[in-house]
């Protein structure tokens, strides 16, 4: 009995690792354009399956796993160069709009390229569960929460230390400024995509052993990824990663000690909840400058 | 003056052509095909039923017509994809009855497209023979409408009956939050109490859930829990199984029909190991016993469907199969395509052998299916064992 809580802890933690992975990619998109990229999940997706079908020619798992984060960078800059930089004078809600019709092209493409199963990957190491203290863990679960720790210590590194990443966080602060000071803000934009593109795709191969995949994982992924973004505050780093935690704890605990049918709702009342409350979330650096 | 002659001309050509229609009514109406319709769940979140049904009606129609048609007529199929939608199946339904005059129409992948269909059929007339599994559809009986899917009304008493016979009582329900899981969930609470079973925990989960051991814990922690049975298709009760193992619960653990796919297993692998669930003869057709009346149907179904389509065989292209050979055989018989003959016929189909199980209709039950259609599988050692 004393042992439920922890295991509550150790679920949400994984999830909301997930979380916090996909809400860092809308956030790196966002800064650099402010446009919130409704494709985000399906990078994720592409992530996922791409690992599953490299495995399946029979690629050892390291490799596999490369391939399909260069596979889902690469679909997300050629998103960036046909799609989204081509309407780039276009307003903000056209963007996304944009980015709403390429998450419904790549799931279509995938159920081509693909198929409609659903598909499992091996785990990293081993499936024998982890305990502690009566509750249990799966290895993957630990894999997941510490990759995100990692990543987030290469991102903080990139964008404090090296100049793209300098460059794309001063067009995050302000894009005429960074574009006066000679900064490539096309460029920018261009690689924010391809950035999080990857990271969507690390998330979705790591998960794809815990929560399987299929060509349409990335809905509801996206989803959460948004509101634990929004929770967080749009745009902010630490905020992405705090939101995504909080997110999965409180789905794991609310469907623990309230009631399991109401999981996904907490998730979106949460949105609703901040967007009235406090628009610019829990570590936002938004400034609310529309009605 | 030209007006009045043009006139007179295109009525008499109108005559002319009257005539000559008329006339060749006879000799044609007897190459004249049967017109199968159906509308089916060929593309869209609800493909995995739809799409094996359409590949099974197609290959077999094109079967039968090539050994001579029925009744001296060749099989015509109308087909239309419905994308699992209840809207657009009502529209494809009318498009059936009233432009391409069906004689017959096997199909609605679903309950929602079957339940959206229905009227049309009773207003129309037609016989109509659904794929879907609900029983609301035969139930109350509907004079125009069948089905050939078991239900999960049948998957509840087979799971029951399983745990009487293993002394179990107490009975901890985890369900997606799907339309399947939801009815199916509906479903065993109802019947329950009839097997004597008592529900002591009623968790569930959503569609796109990654994570179930939050509920399974609460589980774990109910007192006095005998057995767990997961209502739910799709991903959901492979995460559940495999959560299941992780949090090191031991007991018994039935999952639905829903399920019975070598892809279940093969999602939640070594965690799958003692899973019970009831499925259709067809998903074991090789460790059938020889003594099995369907052995020979769903072996043949089987090879013929995955020498043609390279994938596996499941039951939902069987309904197919069943609802196009019912329909089939009660043309036959009724010597004709008249609806009315049809659809008497259909309700007497007796000891028909499919790929579901044994049919028996009658005017009280259009479905005709007892529990012998569902097999107790366990799964052993990565594959499935018929449980005696």
């Amino acid at each position: 009995m004393d042992g439920q809580w922890l295991q509550f802890l150790a679920s949400g933690l994984t999830a909301g690792s997930i979380y916090a992975l996909v809400a860092l990619g809308f956030s790196i998109i966002f800064n650099a354009s402010r446009v919130i990229n409704f494709a985000q999940g399906e990078f994720v997706m592409i992530g996922g399956m791409s690992a599953v079908s490299l495995t399946a020619t029979g690629m050892p798992m390291p490799v596999a796993i490369v391939g399909a984060v260069l596979i889902a960078g690469v679909v997300g800059l050629l998103l960036e160069r046909f799609a989204v930089g081509r309407a780039r004078k276009a307003d903000v809600v056209t963007l996304i709009i944009i980015t709403i019709g390429a998450s419904i092209f790549l799931r279509g493409l995938a159920q081509l390229v693909w198929d409609k199963r659903i598909h499992a990957l091996p785990p990293l190491t081993g499936d024998r569960p982890i305990e502690f203290f009566g509750a249990t863990i799966l290895p993957q679960s630990l894999w997941v929460i510490g990759v995100t720790v990692v990543i987030v210590a290469v991102l903080f590194w990139f964008f404090n230390r090296t100049l793209l990443g300098k460059a794309m966080l001063a067009t995050s602060y302000n894009r005429m400024a960074a574009q006066l000071v000679g900064i490539e803000v096309r460029t920018v934009l261009f690689a924010s995509f391809g950035l999080a593109a990857a990271l969507g795709a690390i998330a979705g191969v790591l998960i794809a052993p815990i929560t399987f995949t299929s060509y349409d994982t990335g809905i509801m992924l996206g989803l959460k990824g948004f509101a634990a973004a929004i929770l967080g505050g749009l745009g902010s780093f630490p905020g992405a990663i705090v939101g995504g935690l909080l997110l999965g704890l409180l789905e794991s605990l609310g469907a623990g000690y309230v009631s399991s049918a109401y999981k996904d709702v907490i998730a979106f009342v949460i949105i609703l909840a901040v967007l009235f409350v406090r628009p610019d979330g829990i570590l936002g650096a938004l400034k609310s400058e529309r009605v | 003056m030209h007006s009045f002659r043009s006139a007179r001309t295109s009525i008499l050509m109108a005559g002319a052509t009257l005539a000559a229609s008329l006339l060749a009514a006879g000799p044609v109406a007897a190459q004249e095909p049967i017109r199968i319709g159906t509308f089916l769940a060929a593309t869209g979140p609800a493909s995995f039923l739809g799409d094996p049904e359409q590949k099974t009606l197609e290959m077999y129609v094109e079967r039968i017509n090539a050994a001579g048609g029925v009744i001296g007529r060749k099989l015509e199929l109308f087909a239309y994809d419905s994308g699992g939608n209840a809207e657009k199946a009502r529209t494809f339904m009318k498009r059936l009855i009233e432009q391409d005059k069906v004689d017959v129409i096997v199909g609605g992948s679903t309950t929602g497209e079957t339940m959206a269909a229905v009227p049309l059929a009773e207003q129309a007339q037609v016989p109509f023979i659904s794929l879907a599994g609900a029983v609301v559809i035969v139930e109350p009986v509907k004079k125009w409408v069948f089905k050939t899917p078991h239900t999960d009304r049948m998957a509840c008493e087979k799971i029951f009956t399983d745990m009487n016979a293993r002394k179990l009582s107490k009975l901890a329900l985890i369900s997606g939050a799907g339309g399947f899981d939801r009815s199916m969930r509906g479903e065993c609470m109802k019947v329950a109490p009839n097997f004597g079973i008592e529900i002591v925990a009623d968790e569930s989960y959503g569609a796109a859930d990654t994570d179930m051991t939050a509920q399974l814990t609460k589980i774990k922690g109910t007192p006095g829990v005998q057995a767990v049975l997961n209502a739910g298709f799709g991903q959901g009760p492979a995460i559940v199984t495999k959560n299941y193992a992780q949090i090191g619960l031991t007991l018994p653990m039935y999952q639905s029909h829903g399920v019975a796919s070598k892809d279940f297993i093969k999602l939640a692998g070594a965690a799958s190991e003692g899973v019970r669930l009831p499925a259709a003869a067809l998903l074991v057709a090789d460790i059938l016993p020889d003594s099995n009346p369907q052995k020979p149907v769903v072996v043949a179904y089987k090879r013929d469907y995955e020498e043609r389509f390279k994938s596996d065989v499941s039951t939902f292209g069987g309904h197919a199969y069943d609802g196009l050979m019912i329909a089939v055989e009660a043309i036959k018989r009724a010597g004709s395509t008249d609806r009315e003959k049809v659809r008497d016929e259909i309700e007497k189909t007796k000891g028909y052998i499919g790929t579901g199980g044994v049919v028996n209709m009658s005017p009280t039950d259009h479905m005709g299916l007892d529990l012998s259609a569902f097999q107790m599988l366990e799964i052993r050692n990565g594959t499935w064992t018929v449980v005696k």
